[in-house]
């Protein structure tokens, strides 16, 4: 790890007035796993097809191995496996002969394709229905299929969009497994775009928050909690075993705690500094179980909240202002034109 | 030849599971993908209901016309008893429109069902973006698609075509004649041209049209406007610019009118097609424009050589294939200019 393998820099598009992205400059190292999270529209599908050089840019660049991803899309698309998001299969083929057209498209030989194709559909547990025709497949197993496709081409890169969508939970845990493989087994890089956040805080290396076609935040999801966590403001989860009133006063008698709320069968207990250690000592010794205990904020789900809502705030003012300035321009245009 | 021709074209899709394939591994490159597609799209042409409807539809008709013409025979040869193979072709009978008439009818059709989902099945289906993502020219993947209909196109207008010549030289005992084969086969490759051109239109429709069934309805307007409507609306420009309701103007005017009105017809593809065939088909057929009393007196009534009927109607062949050529530019220009997301 530590070579950067896809770097873009001022990476722009537009479509006509809409950006849907801005000034993308990101750099994407050899081996792992990169998220780019971010709302629906937010740009991620439109750097993923830059990236592929399947749609031009507006301005700026994009390179994977130094190659640009515009000029030499050919030589690019060689050495990356994209995923799309639903990906499509020819349904009147099967599951291998959909494998075998692929490897066909990339010049390798029929021998290459037996064995790759082979190998592709052991690793994503398809051979059972590898001569299925694809039509019959499950939304799971088309998913399954489109990485034993991605696999075929045996790419440095893989880029997924949305790989995780409409999963059941059984599919994302091998889906996301699978991933971790393809990483750390195989060394690939791997790019994944998604809107799910606990499914890519689990596996991925660094992530990258996508709002309104601008990357607002980017490196790993420790970094960026440190940044959310308030360090004056401490919220924990907790739900102890009995849960009796009792237990209520207990707590809020503790040094540190500024209050205590029940939110359903849960505890809500703010407190000024960390107090985890002290409230399971605590606990423990008064015969209480902890079922769940969890400090809030941290996590990618807050961090991409206050992103989030923080860029939401800039674009809200920034329409603000070009009003205001709107109304000055009309404001002064009138004046100008009555004298 | 036309046998040559016929297992020419017929090859790929014979061999395909074996020979084919191996050519992959060793040159690989620009054709790569393009030979992958061709193959994948033949096979899937050659597979699918779709050409099996196709084919027993024009072998139907072929056959009734056949039988229409076998019929009609024997007054067609009292009247003229020169090039009588061709009248197999060109003979119709029992009120059923001759074989020549029908493919002309009926060839726009094949042209529409080999293409009208070409694209965006492919984009509906979500293959599309997984396509455009493996490292192939983009162009190889529409040039794939023009070449595979084109080839089903020749097994299948070859096959008709030397099919109903068989069964004539069969049940009438006539030996064709080196110029009548020529004509014949010059025939063939006239509809070949024809029915390319509605591939290409209906692939154009395929790109432009995010629905198959948008494409397919685009097509048929278009092919119903040409064979049926594009007389009537010729004839009515010909009229508003060249009145000739009174006698006068009829005097001044009859030549620019018809003159015009063919000019115009002639912009349909039909229309181009069936001229350029029914004047190959017929050696008698001596012009293609107006003749005046002047120009014909002096002649003497004869038929014309293949190579003269060639020559009048070569501005027809390269009408159609400059029609084609359109066609299937513009479908190939919408398809690399488009942006391919999902």
């Amino acid at each position: 790890m530590g070579e950067v393998i896809i770097r873009t820099s001022g990476l722009t598009k537009r479509y006509g007035e809409k950006t849907a992205v801005n000034q993308l400059n990101l750099s994407v190292k050899k081996g792992e796993i990169f998220g780019l999270l971010g709302p629906n529209g937010a740009g991620k599908t439109t750097t993923i097809l830059m990236l592929l050089g399947l749609t031009e840019p507006t301005a700026g660049t994009a390179t994977i191995e130094g190659m640009d991803c515009t000029r030499n899309a050919l030589g690019i698309k060689k050495i990356v496996g994209y995923l799309p998001d639903n990906p499509g299969f020819y349904q009147d083929l099967t599951g291998r002969q959909n494998l075998a057209f692929t490897g066909r498209l990339n010049g390798l030989s029929e021998e290459e394709i037996k064995e790759r194709s082979d190998a592709a559909l052991k690793r994503v547990r398809l051979e059972d229905a590898a001569n299925k025709k694809a039509g019959t497949y499950s939304k799971g197993m088309r998913q399954r299929l489109g990485i034993a496709d991605v696999l075929m081409k045996d790419p440095e890169i893989i880029i997924m969009d949305e790989p995780t969508l409409g999963l059941d939970p059984e599919g994302m845990r091998e889906l996301l497994e699978l991933m971790t493989q393809m990483a750390k087994e195989d060394g690939r890089t791997l790019l994944i775009s998604s809107h799910q956040l606990y499914q890519v805080q689990q596996i991925c290396d660094r992530v990258g928050i996508f709002v309104n076609g601008n990357l607002v935040a980017c490196g790993e999801i420790e970094d960026l909690g440190h940044q959310v966590q308030d360090s004056t403001k401490y919220s924990l989860e907790l739900q102890v075993d009995p849960c009796d009133d009792k237990i209520l006063a207990e707590i809020s008698r503790q040094p540190g705690v500024s209050s205590i709320q029940k939110e359903g069968n849960m505890f809500v207990v703010e407190s000024k500094y960390d107090i985890r250690s002290q409230l399971t000592t605590f606990l423990g010794s008064h015969e209480y179980t902890i079922q769940h205990l969890h400090q809030r904020g941290g996590d990618l789900d807050a961090i991409y909240r206050m992103y989030f809502e923080r860029a939401e705030a800039e674009a809200e003012a920034a329409a603000m202002k070009a009003t205001q300035k709107g109304k000055l321009h009309n404001k002064l245009f009138r004046g100008g034109g009555a004298r | 030849m036309t046998a040559a021709v016929l297992k020419k074209e017929k090859q790929p899709s014979e061999k395909q599971p074996s020979a084919v394939k191996k050519e992959h591994g060793s040159h690989a490159g620009r054709h790569t993908g393009l030979m992958a597609l061709y193959h994948k799209e033949l096979a899937d042409h050659l597979r699918s209901k779709r050409f099996l409807i196709i084919l027993l539809l024009i072998l139907g008709t072929s056959i009734a016309s056949l039988y229409g013409a076998l019929n009609g025979l024997a007054d067609a040869i009292s009247s003229d008893s020169n090039f009588v193979f061709l009248k197999i072709y060109t003979t119709s009978g029992n009120s059923i429109p001759s074989f020549m008439s029908i493919i002309a009818l009926m060839g726009p059709f094949v042209g529409l069902t080999l293409g009208f989902d070409a694209i965006n099945s492919e984009r509906n289906n979500g293959t599309l973006n997984r396509l455009v993502a493996q490292p192939i020219y983009r162009d190889s993947i529409i040039i794939g698609k023009f070449l595979a209909g084109n080839a089903v196109i020749m097994i299948m207008v070859f096959t008709m075509g030397i099919f109903v010549g068989a069964v004539g030289v069969l049940s009438t005992g006539l030996i064709p004649q080196t110029e009548e084969v020529l004509r014949v086969l010059a025939f063939l490759i006239f509809t070949v041209v024809y029915m390319d051109f509605w591939l290409g239109l209906s692939i154009l429709f395929s790109v432009v049209c995010r629905h198959s069934a948008t494409s397919a309805m685009a097509v048929i307007a278009l092919w119903i406007f040409f064979t049926i409507f594009m007389s009537m609306v010729a004839n009515i420009i010909a009229n508003a610019v060249y009145p000739i309701t009174t006698q006068y103007e009829a005097a001044l005017n009859t030549m620019n009118n018809y003159t015009l009105n063919l000019g115009l017809n002639r912009i349909s593809p039909y229309y181009l097609y069936s001229e350029a065939v029914s004047t190959i088909m017929n050696p008698t057929v001596r012009s293609v424009n107006v003749v005046t009393m002047q120009q014909l007196e002096g002649a003497i009534s004869g038929y014309l050589s293949f190579g003269q009927s060639m020559l009048l109607v070569w501005p027809h062949l390269t009408g159609l294939v400059a029609l084609m050529m359109v066609a299937f530019g513009g479908s190939y220009i919408g398809f690399m200019r488009q942006e391919i997301r999902n």
